[in-house]
């Protein structure tokens, strides 16, 4: 314990915060725009007229028109905390924003959005102001050293986030069948060069399989150690930049590229500072002579905030093993499977349609999907049990208040899953609309059956 | 530390991954050729969808003569040859409903071709007001072989007053010239979307062959699975069987007031879908590249056999249903609903599986992933 008292002391240069502030407030900002461009907030929040929920958070639901209030906020309070301008309560109304609009609907969950969330989460006890931030110039003081745990805290989590999915990576269909990647690299054959050769070579899946799970596993300890810093920096550009140019990731890669850079030392983010001060310069004179300049940024609240990070970090390591608690193939029955960084790991396909029966007199129809869900919220609702339990409760309810009585709601759910042949994926026998969601396993979940194909 | 272990660690990995692979090499070569998806294309096109609109083409033309002939001299005997050409031409239909691409979809071609059950208040009223735009929207359900089917077959009570209609009744020359008009800009439409594959669609819908949400490629997969899960299964079999409502509709069935070609239309349009699946040419037994022979370069061929087989099944089913589906769901819909399930197991196979095998990107769906 006193070796971690000695550690929680010690001291370092601010600015590598800074510069991660900085990136991280722009590229969010970005986000934001880009997502709202992409007439993404009108198809996803806007257009369906039902909404997939978080266990828990069922009162979180779009508002309508005010939707886009919660973006202009969003990316308004991401673009104060590139500045770091009133930094604390940008950070908290950018993770407060930015997760409520992840928790509106489920269909769209990601690992990078809810690596979001958690990460500005966490920045909202770091003192990323510290220096060079707007704050500095109006409280006349800027801040040479901060407590070094709060840059370890950010390796920390990027850290856990590469070597769980590193993790993740090591089971069979993975690294033995070259599963999802022989589904997904041989459809991209219109890339240039590689897309009629090396994405159809069977050797090359499996050697990106296993690449990938080395480079998830190692890539935190070689970033960390010095003498293969750059070479670690190097093959993180090219991984990110290589899924993005096979996959549609999104922000993801840049976010994690310039993520990454807080591995670097102090002198090489002073560097990066004084090149933004030189181009700010320019265009604006900034008296920074009437700034004091304070050697060490003293934490408040010191007694609340190290046992906060210290549970999150605890969370964050333990949650990821919850599916232990659960019997059965984790990809099938998804039962712990999201917010422990599976990335990319599994090719799932369903076809499910439901059927709404009068218990008394047997009579049925069944439901055409796309009279209710957009094709997004289908696609996703049709391998995902607790998206099927919650629509089966929406539908049920739809048709008693329609008149229907003893409504019952079964359903006829194929799944496919990376490469194996469809099978049945839900009890046909259970009604749905009886069955309550909740932490406990799924019975009506059939159990995977690995031998076909 | 590191340095040290590092190496031994990836060696080992390795050899584990060099190890691991051999034993999959037999199985996996067929996936080392890239599928060729220009040469599936062409044979769609060069042997399925072109001789398919062909064929349409001169049944709509020999429709038109038949219509010709019945408004000229409106008996027996040209009333029988009209609905005998506009069966033929319905039955080609069958064969070119998958390909809703191209000049197709961009003239609505399919919604003006076979949408059923035809309104029939619609049509009347059209009728009686004479002023008609038989492209807009909400004359959608008021043309095409629907409407004529209406016109020919359920004008009137019997051969005799459907006759009349033509001939003695106080509306006869409106009705001949609704019929006229009904038929006329079937082959009009016809005539389009086949001239503009001949000129210059071809030659785009052969080169496009990326995996993009837009491309023919990736299109002509998706709008196969609609067809196979809307057109087919739905509104053949689904909708009337009244999988879809609280009670069954079986005034919804295609070719309504014809009363016996259900059946013959439904068989026809499963053995299009076959056709396509296989790549079989139009109106032949030979085959080319068609979606079996992608899922054979994928290494795939169980799915291929699977989805073959289950065809087979739905046939059979089909196959046992009276010719009159009216008829069958009214005395015995219990069959009518196994010919349904047969072919709903087909759509797992088809849209989830084969979609899988392919990796298509799906059209409808832009977001980001992880």
């Amino acid at each position: 314990m006193n070796r971690f008292q000695t550690y929680l002391t010690q001291k370092t240069n601010a600015s590598p915060l800074a510069v991660f502030r900085i990136g991280f407030g722009l590229m969010m900002c970005y986000s934001i725009i880009r997502f709202w461009l992409k007439g993404w907030i009108e198809s996803i929040y806007l257009e369906p007229a039902f909404h997939f929920s978080y266990y828990g958070f069922e009162w979180i639901k779009p508002l309508g028109s005010f939707t886009y209030i919660i973006f202009i906020i969003c990316g308004l309070s991401a673009f104060f905390v590139a500045l770091g301008f009133k930094y604390r309560l940008a950070i908290i109304t950018f993770f407060l924003s930015f997760t409520y609009i992840e928790l509106m609907e489920k269909t769209t969950y990601l690992n990078h959005y809810y690596f979001i969330s958690i990460l500005s989460f966490l920045l909202i006890f770091l003192p990323a102001n510290a220096t060079f931030s707007i704050d500095n110039i109006f409280r006349k003081r800027s801040f040479e050293e901060i407590p070094n745990w709060c840059i370890d805290a950010i390796k920390l989590l990027l850290g856990i986030v590469y070597f769980y999915a590193g993790l993740a990576k090591i089971n069979s269909d993975w690294l033995f069948k070259a599963m999802p990647l022989k589904i997904w690299l041989p459809s991209k054959y219109d890339l240039p060069i590689i897309g009629e050769t090396l994405m159809q070579q069977d050797w090359f899946h499996y050697a990106m399989s296993w690449s990938g799970m080395l480079y998830d596993l190692f890539i935190p300890f070689l970033l960390l150690y010095k003498r293969t810093r750059w070479f670690a920096f190097a093959l993180v550009v090219f991984f990110h930049i290589f899924t993005r140019v096979l996959f549609p990731i999104g922000m993801f890669p840049y976010v994690m590229i310039v993520g990454s850079l807080i591995f670097f030392e102090a002198d090489f983010h002073k560097k990066i500072i004084a090149f933004i001060k030189k181009v700010i310069q320019k265009v604006i004179q900034i008296k920074s002579k009437t700034i004091e300049i304070i050697p060490e940024y003293k934490l408040k609240f010191k007694s609340v905030i190290i046992p906060v990070v210290m549970l999150f970090f605890m969370i964050q390591i333990i949650f990821p093993f919850r599916f232990l608690l659960y019997n059965g193939n984790l990809f099938w029955t998804e039962q712990g499977y999201r917010f422990s960084w599976r990335v990319m790991l599994m090719e799932k396909m369903g076809s499910t349609t439901f059927k709404i029966v009068d218990g008394e007199t047997n009579n049925f129809f069944y439901v055409n999907n796309s009279d209710f869900l957009t094709p997004l919220q289908e696609k996703q609702m049709s391998f995902q049990p607790d998206f099927i339990l919650e629509y089966a409760h929406y539908l049920g309810d739809h048709f008693t208040n329609q008149g229907h009585k003893n409504v019952q709601v079964f359903v006829e759910s194929y799944v496919a899953l990376n490469g194996h042949l469809s099978q049945l994926f839900i009890d046909k026998t259970v009604d749905l609309y009886q069955e309550e969601e909740s932490f406990k396993p799924k019975t009506w979940i059939l159990p995977f059956n690995d031998d076909k194909h | 530390m590191i340095k040290k272990i590092f190496p031994v660690v990836l060696l080992a990995i390795f050899i584990a991954a060099c190890s691991s692979s051999d034993d999959n090499v037999v199985s996996d070569t067929p996936g080392t050729t890239p599928f060729n998806r220009g040469a599936l294309l062409s044979n769609f096109a060069d042997n399925l969808i072109i001789p398919a609109y062909e064929e349409l083409n001169n049944n709509l033309a020999a429709l038109v003569t038949s219509k010709d002939d019945f408004v000229a001299i409106s008996n027996q005997a040209n009333l029988d040859r009209l609905r005998a050409s506009w069966l033929t031409a319905y039955k080609t239909w069958q064969h070119v409903e998958a390909f809703n691409i191209g000049k197709a979809e961009e003239i609505l071609y399919h919604f003006q071709m076979n949408i059923y059950p035809t309104n029939t208040i619609d049509i009347h009223n059209n009728i009686t007001n004479s002023n008609y735009d038989l492209t807009a929207v909400n004359n959608n359900d008021a043309v095409g072989f629907p409407a004529v089917d209406y016109m020919i077959y359920g004008i009137g009570a019997s051969d005799t007053e459907i006759l009349e209609k033509y001939t003695t009744d106080a509306e006869s020359a409106k009705n001949q010239t609704y019929l006229s008009d009904l038929i006329n800009q079937m082959k009009t439409l016809t005539q389009d979307v086949l001239n503009d594959w001949n000129t210059s669609y071809r030659a785009t819908f052969i080169a496009s062959t990326t995996n993009t949400a837009s491309s023919a490629a990736n299109k002509i997969v998706n709008d196969y699975i609609f067809y196979y899960e809307k057109g087919l299964r739905a509104n053949k079999f689904g909708i009337p069987a009244g999988n879809f409502s609280a009670t069954p509709l079986p005034e919804k069935v295609e070719g309504f007031y014809n009363q016996e070609v259900s059946k013959e239309l439904a068989l026809e349009a499963l053995t299009a879908v076959q056709n396509i699946f296989n790549g079989t040419h139009f109106g032949a037994s030979t085959s080319g590249i068609g979606f079996k022979g992608y899922l054979d370069n994928l290494d795939r061929t169980d799915l291929a056999t699977m989805i073959n087989g289950q065809f087979g099944t739905a046939r059979e089913k089909i196959q046992a249903l009276n010719a009159n589906f009216y008829t069958q769901i009214n005395t015995d819909n219990t069959k009518m609903t196994q010919a349904y399930d047969a072919l709903q197991a087909a759509v797992v196979l088809l849209k989830v599986d084969m979609l899988q095998t392919f990796n298509i990107s799906v059209d409808y769906v832009d977001a980001d992933g992880d």
